[in-house]
């Protein structure tokens, strides 16, 4: 038996988040005393997943796969997890696998836990821990189904390298007209730029920089770093910035390495949404704002005179070390 | 067309979060509940549907008695019937089999819940109820047109969005950009008038399994001090972040 994983990947390159969940499936393995089965769709370098503990891969090849469809990439899993007779499947958190993974859930009739943050408490009873209340507290929760699903949050377990030797099989699921029926029409992404998502580091900008014709300071920042921009609530519900930036309890969860928050007073909703993340930096000129309490490192400044010092400082730095 | 709009009870975005009973229990003293934000701006859409379109919307929540006042409160923003499942919506399977029966029965053409609840976060109740009722679904969904039997959804991608074309029946896990913020609604003195007198069916829940039970909960461990850079010394910042922190 092994322990299923799904290894996505973006215009056949492995992303991030499945070499996480690679790593993640190698330690549950490693506990239950089984190999990890790696299931990979129109990836190009799939002997590289022995790197990070997988033992065989289930590649599929499928020009219909091309474009990401929910409910055909969870069918192709399910058969994937029902050939290899597994009773533990680990996935990343990205939107895509959000969205196909509960669909996976109830045709395997199993247990789904999300947002798992750090190796199982236990094997016997299975009990992982988990982010609660939107970052703002844990659980530890047990699984009792047959089948257990486990979805790995970004960057919490981390990247480790386990090497393997790797077997590649081909694997061809059947697929029907009933798995297409919704199309992708059209998709409108970001190409060359980091995603708050898969980031590094995350530079994002509050009210405190008075409007959106200040932004463009905050995009060399991010640029200098090769960080995704994001923004507050009020930022994106006043239309400064698009409401995909938005990051906090009602937008998206952060979970970089580094987070710079600009001109961001640091509301409950706000530190919650970015707990996750390892550095925190913060910049403001008043020095009463909650987020110098929730941060790593802080300036007491003006944002305006503070961020271009911080932009020459780091080009220094980045010709320096390059 | 008819419309279910699925709605968690959850503590206020400003909440504080506590543990009780030796952590094993969300503490809701002084909590504030509220209409789970991603179902509020579904709900909203909905009653863009009822008006522009003609549609009948109907509210379900999965919960006991003390949800009343947050699906009353869906009511006075319009919606035209309520159902509430008498249960504790403890685990996301057992929570999309309780709507699958509602769903099942009362015909809906278009299901709409929230992404995720801001409580448990599990973001699975939509998903699965769809796959259960054979539905089509589309998740994490910032726009949604219907036109008579087909739909035109946009969904938020990590890096940007994607548009979808499919057909009802349709459930969506909806979040903001079905509405905007500024669209959403407060009730009037009128709208909590006629609430009173709108259906709030109770229904005993259907057996089903919970896969999954919270065992104990934590908060997060106290953070240290910040270290402070003085705002003329930029380049502290820089050494510390590459040399301490080791993240640039």
């Amino acid at each position: 038996m092994s322990v299923v994983v799904y290894t996505e990947s973006d215009k056949g390159k492995f992303k991030k988040n499945a070499q996480e969940a690679a790593s993640y499936a190698y330690k549950v393995a490693q506990e239950l005393g089984e190999s990890v089965t790696a299931i990979a769709i129109n990836a190009d370098d799939d002997a590289s997943l022995g790197n990070y503990g997988v033992s065989k891969v289930l590649k599929v090849t499928n020009d219909q796969l091309d474009t990401f469809n929910a409910k055909a990439y969870a069918n192709v899993l399910t058969q994937a997890a029902e050939a290899e007779g597994a009773k533990v499947l680990i996935v990343s958190s990205s939107a895509d696998t959000k969205f196909l993974t509960p669909i996976v859930t109830a045709k395997l009739n199993a247990g789904y836990v999300p947002n798992v943050v750090a190796a199982p408490d236990s094997i016997s009873p299975f009990v992982v821990k988990r982010t609660a209340f939107s970052n703002k507290g844990f659980a530890h929760t047990e699984i009792t189904s047959e089948i257990k699903i486990i979805g790995v949050s970004n960057n919490a377990f981390g990247i480790h390298e386990n090497n393997v030797t790797v077997a590649i099989e081909n694997f061809d699921p059947t697929l029907g007209d009933s798995d297409f029926t919704t199309k992708s029409v059209e998709v409108d992404k970001v190409v060359g730029k980091a995603t708050i998502a898969d980031a590094d580091v995350v530079v994002s900008g509050g009210r405190g920089l008075k409007g959106p014709e200040n932004w463009s300071m905050i995009e060399e920042l991010a640029e200098v770093l090769g960080a995704a921009t994001a923004c507050s609530k009020p930022v994106s519900d006043l239309g400064w910035r698009p409401h995909g930036e938005h990051v906090g309890q009602t937008g998206k969860p952060v979970a970089s390495n580094l987070y710079i928050a600009i001109g961001i007073s640091g509301a409950i909703q706000h530190l919650a949404g970015v707990s996750a993340s390892k550095t925190k930096v913060v910049i403001n000129n008043d020095p009463e704002a909650p987020f110098f309490k929730a941060a790593d490192y802080g300036i007491v400044g003006d944002a305006f005179e503070v961020v271009p010092k911080l932009i020459e400082k780091l080009k220094e730095f980045k010709a320096q070390n390059t | 067309m008819k419309i279910l709009v699925c709605i968690s009870n959850v503590p206020d975005t400003t909440s504080k979060i506590n543990f009780t009973e030796g952590d094993t229990k969300f503490d809701t003293n002084g909590v504030q509940f509220v209409i789970n934000p991603n179902d509020e701006f579904g709900l909203t859409r909905a009653m863009w549907f009822k008006e522009k379109q003609g549609a009948a919307v109907h509210v379900v929540t999965v919960g006991g008695p003390q949800t009343e006042p947050t699906i009353r409160k869906a009511l006075a923003i319009g919606a035209d019937e309520a159902i509430r499942i008498n249960a504790e919506p403890t685990d996301g399977s057992f929570v999309a089999r309780q709507l699958a029966e509602v769903v099942k029965n009362g015909g809906y053409d278009l299901v709409i819940a929230g992404r995720e609840s801001i409580d448990y976060n599990g973001g699975m109740v939509p998903g699965i109820l769809a796959t259960l009722l054979d539905m089509n679904f589309v998740n994490t969904c910032i726009g949604l047109e219907v036109d008579g039997n087909n739909a035109t959804a946009m969904r938020e991608i990590d890096g940007g969005k994607e548009k979808i074309s499919t057909s009802l029946p349709l459930v969506i896990g909806g979040q903001k950009g079905l509405v905007e913020e500024s669209d959403l609604r407060i009730p009037n003195m009128r709208g909590i008038m006629m609430a009173r007198k709108k259906a709030l069916n109770v229904v005993e829940p259907v057996d089903a399994p919970k896969p999954t039970q919270d065992q104990k909960f934590e908060k997060p461990a106290a953070k240290g001090p910040v270290k402070l850079v003085d705002a003329g010394n930029v380049e502290e910042l820089v050494e510390l972040l590459h040399n301490e922190a080791k993240v640039i």
